[in-house]
Parts: C-alpha cells; sequence; structure tokens
C-alpha cells in the first residue's frame, strides 16, 4: 500500500496556504499508510553561502539544548535553530561537510533528515494527522511538498525508516511500491561511499539517486537510470529545489493520478486526496504513464 | 418524472448505494444524481434496475462496478477499475479513466470521452468498450469476448494471449501482445464496429480502423514449445 502526494502551487499568491491545502491531501491517505507520515516542505530559502539541515532525534530533550551554540563555538560562523518537536532545522554558514562531521562527532544519536537551501523534512510514525498536526503542516507556508503515508511491508515501523528520504541538496523521494534488489544495491552503493540508516527499500532508491547526482547525473538521468537498476514496482514523486518529478515503473501497477489547473499540480496515489483542492472540479485529470517522467517547476 | 438528489458528503457511499438498491422493482424514481463524489471508491456499485444515475463530479476506484441495467454517467475522471465485472447497462465516462476500465465485465457498454490508462479491457468476458481517445499498455490482456473500439492509440502489448475478443483501432499501436493479430476487416465486422461507435455517439468513420484478434496459437500445445517447460 503506502500513499504519496505532491503539490506544486504554480500561482505564488497561494504560498501562504500551501500547508493548509496540502495537509488534507496527507490525511486523505490515512487508509493507505497508518503506518507511519512524514512530508519535505520548501520554503523560506537560506542565503547562497548558507546551508539548511533538518536534523531528527530521538532524545531531544539531550540534543537540542545549546546546539546552536555549541555548534557555532565548534566551527565558527552563525548557526540559528528552529526546534520542531523532535525535529529542528539548523541553518549554518559552516561547509557543509563539517557541519556533517560536526554533527556526528558532538551529537551522534542526531539523523539528518534533509539538507538543502529551502527543503525541511518532518517524518514521524503515527496516523498522518497526528505526524501533521506534531510538525504544525497546517500552517506551513511555501512552494511546494511531497508527503507520504506508510503502510510498511517490508521493514520496521521506524521515524528513520518512514518517507521522504533525502537524496540530495533539496532533493527527497517518497515511494509507492516495493523493490525486490535492494539488498544487492545497498552494498554496492556502500562500497561507494554511500551511507544507510535502515534496511528500507525506499532508501536503497533514495541512495541511488544520491549517487548518480553525485555524479553529475541531472534528476532526469538519475530516474532513467533508476529504470535500469531498480528492481521493482515503484510510483516515486521526486521533491526538488524548484518543484517536483513524478514517474513509475513500467508496468506502473502502482496508483498514481495527476491533476493541474492554473493555479496548481497535484499527485497522488488516488484522486480523493486531491479532491478537496479549489478548482478540483474542473482540473484536468489523467494517470500518468509508466516508464515516464513528468516535472514541473524549473527541475534540473 | 422526479429526479433524486444525494449527497454523497452528506450520506457516504454506503448511504448512496444502499438508497440506489433499496429502489424497488418498477420505481418511477429513475432519474438519480450523486453530487460530491470527491474521488470516493465504489460509488454506485451493484447497480441492478433500469436507473439513470449521474455522478456530478471524479469517482474513485471500481464506480459503477457490477452494474447490471442501468445508466451510469460519470461528469469527469474515473479511477481505476470502473465498470469492472459490468453485466450489462452502460457506464460513461465523459473525462479519462484509469487502469483496467471495463476489467473482466461480462456485458453492457463502457464508453471512455477521454483516455484510458493500461490493462484497459483485461479479461473482458463480453462487454463492449469504447475509447474516444487512448488505451495504455497491456489493454484487452486475455480478453476473452466482446469488443474494445480505441479512437485513438493503443500503447506496448495490445490484446496479449487474447482469446475471442475483437479489437478496433483506430490509431497507431505501439506492439501487439503475444498471439495478437491484424485481421481482416470484413462487412460484418464493419456492420459490428459502426454500431458501437453510432451507440457510443463518437463521430469516427469505421473506415479508418484496422481490426486486432486472436491467431489462436496458444489454445492448444505446441510441440515444438517443449522446451519451454
Amino acid at each position: 500500500m503506502c500513499g504519496i502526494v505532491g503539490l506544486y502551487l504554480k500561482n505564488p499568491a497561494l504560498q501562504p496556504t500551501l500547508g493548509a491545502m496540502f495537509e488534507p491531501m496527507l490525511v486523505e491517505m490515512t487508509d493507505r499508510g497508518p503506518d507511519s507520515a512524514g512530508f519535505a516542505v520548501y520554503r523560506n530559502p537560506v542565503g547562497a553561502d548558507e546551508t539548511k539541515f533538518t536534523l531528527a532525534s530521538d532524545d531531544p530533550a539531550a540534543d537540542w539544548p545549546d546546539l546552536d551554540s555549541d555548534m557555532s563555538g565548534g566551527l565558527g560562523g552563525t548557526v540559528r535553530m528552529d526546534v520542531h518537536s523532535d525535529h529542528a532545522v539548523v541553518i549554518t554558514d559552516a561547509a557543509p561537510d563539517a557541519a556533517v562531521a560536526w554533527l556526528m562527532e558532538y551529537r551522534p544519536g542526531v539523523r539528518i533528515v534533509g539538507s538543502g537551501r529551502s527543503i525541511e523534512i518532518f517524518k514521524q510514525t503515527g496516523l498522518p494527522k497526528d505526524v501533521a498536526r506534531q510538525f504544525n503542516l497546517a500552517g506551513a507556508a511555501g512552494s511546494h511538498a511531497i508527503g507520504h503515508t506508510r503502510m510498511a511491508t517490508e521493514s520496521a515501523v521506524t521515524t528513520a525508516g518512514s518517507h521522504p528520504f533525502a537524496t540530495g541538496l533539496d532533493v527527497c523521494l517518497v515511494h509507492n511500491g516495493s523493490l525486490s534488489n535492494h539488498n544487492r544495491l545497498r552494498r554496492k552503493l556502500e562500497r561507494d561511499g554511500i551511507r544507510f540508516q535502515t534496511e528500507n527499500d525506499t532508501e536503497v532508491a533514495a541512495g541511488f539517486m544520491t549517487w548518480k547526482l553525485r555524479q553529475g547525473a541531472t534528476l532526469e538521468e538519475a530516474l532513467e537510470a533508476g529504470f535500469q537498476e531498480l528492481d521493482g514496482f515503484f510510483t516515486f514523486c521526486v521533491g526538488t529545489a524548484d518543484g517536483f518529478a513524478v514517474t513509475r515503473d513500467p508496468i506502473a501497477c502502482k496508483h498514481a493520478v495527476m491533476a493541474e489547473t492554473d493555479d496548481w499540480v497535484a499527485m497522488a496515489t488516488e484522486y480523493r486526496a486531491i479532491a478537496h483542492l479549489p478548482g478540483a472540479d474542473t482540473a484536468d485529470i489523467w494517470e500518468p504513464e509508466p516508464h515516464r517522467i513528468y516535472t514541473w517547476g524549473r527541475v534540473q | 418524472m422526479t429526479m433524486g438528489e444525494l449527497d454523497l458528503k452528506e450520506i457516504g457511499v454506503r448511504g448512496v448505494n444502499a438508497a440506489l438498491h433499496e429502489l424497488p422493482d418498477g420505481t418511477n424514481e429513475r432519474q438519480w444524481v450523486i453530487n460530491n463524489p470527491m474521488g470516493q471508491h465504489a460509488i454506485a456499485c451493484g447497480l441492478d434496475a433500469p436507473l439513470n444515475v449521474t455522478v456530478n463530479g471524479h469517482a474513485g476506484f471500481y464506480c459503477a462496478g457490477m452494474n447490471q441495467r442501468a445508466e451510469i454517467t460519470i461528469q469527469g475522471h474515473a479511477g481505476v477499475g470502473v465498470a469492472e465485472n459490468m453485466m450489462s447497462g452502460t457506464v460513461r465516462v465523459t473525462g479519462n479513466a484509469s487502469q483496467s476500465a471495463g476489467a473482466t465485465a461480462h456485458g453492457g457498454l463502457l464508453v471512455i470521452d477521454g483516455d484510458a490508462s493500461s490493462r484497459c479491457g483485461i479479461s473482458m468476458k463480453g462487454i463492449d468498450i469504447v475509447v474516444g481517445g487512448s488505451v495504455g499498455h497491456m489493454s484487452a490482456f486475455m480478453a476473452q469476448s466482446g469488443h474494445l473500439v480505441v479512437c485513438g492509440d493503443a500503447g506496448d502489448a495490445l490484446g496479449d494471449s487474447i482469446y475471442e475478443a475483437m479489437l478496433f483501432v483506430r490509431g497507431e499501436v505501439a506492439s501487439l501482445g503475444a498471439d495478437c493479430i491484424e485481421k481482416e476487416m470484413r462487412p460484418e465486422h464493419l456492420a459490428k464496429l459502426s454500431e458501437l461507435l453510432a451507440a457510443a455517439g463518437m463521430d469516427t468513420d469505421p473506415a479508418d480502423f484496422k481490426r486486432y484478434g486472436s491467431a489462436r496459437q496458444l489454445y492448444n500445445f505446441h510441440i515444438d514449445n517443449v522446451d519451454a517447460y
């Protein structure tokens, strides 16, 4: 099962209402994924010399206090921090690699769930409505968002195993389906320096994309390579700094529907997640074709 | 004759379907509109009366499934498996349809004004399907009987492992599935195609279509294929 949803606002005037429009999309997919939920929101881009990290902790009472001042003291420069429950958004002008190394050494319990200039990723076990409330999704302003509701089939129900999975700066992935060659592919990617936090199949797809993007592939090239290397069923929605992409495996047995108006583009596993959006009644609605990459916004 | 209105938002899918199922045989209340379908699943399923039902908006999965005798119009998009296992009656989708439209259906007429996605008419068993646009891959997979008319193009592996259903395609066929071949269009086929296009209200010239069907090479075991088992 699992449900995936994506919303890209073509009309900038709607940006203050992104979360209010997007939360019901996520919650409507609860039947398909009541185990855990997550979403990526693209908002408040930081300066060109800054990096925004989203961090998650199983022990926020120990990890969050003084993280900003400790990090600033250790790395120099400025560090800004916003705590969102057991997640925190940290913005630093330190070199990204140095920031990651510092976190691994001084906050070893903290997981980096996303990084880039505008992406923020929040995910947690529990019902989608509870996860949305925990991170105040309804109040989020931004340009676009993608989300996932999970019914786990092949690995544990944990926060780390929840979607979205980051695949690079400002890029993340949600997945409906299952991959059958993920163990072999994980071992191959680990030899090439990709780190994994879980036994999850989707994390391997994300790792594969990270690997391709690091080699200089465009997003479309990375997805095209995925058609060759990923064995299994998938509908992917990929969030990027400027939009999102949707693609399905050549068999295309995992559901997907897309809808577009002058104001927005939406994708979902089922149309009912889109039905409440303003103008959905008269939107263009179609099922994305297999083995084809659809993109909106200025995707690489 | 009065027009009955059912608000799905108010009474839910079960309420809508129960209201339509409870109508006594021979009722005069035959005209119904279902408002606020909101993409919910299994709307107007299992009807068995000569009703005229309009779904006023986009429907979710399995809309009009198992239909018998009713005439159902979906004003918009239909999700997966529209009119699946229909027995008789008519279902029309004014927009596009997702995959497996008309799956396993035994009878009746399914008309899709827009495109149908993959696996349209999978395992069809007697239904007639007319698609104004194109159909996706694996359409008419294992189709047993009935007719599939495609006014646009057909995706890969059309009619794979087909039995005796008859396929008519006006545009390009990306590829034919196993044991599906182009066949001669004889006068009786043209007559049937004309009848189906007229029934669907499609203003398309039957002479533009090609006919496809089973080569009947998979029906019996062939000794030359013994190595494949």
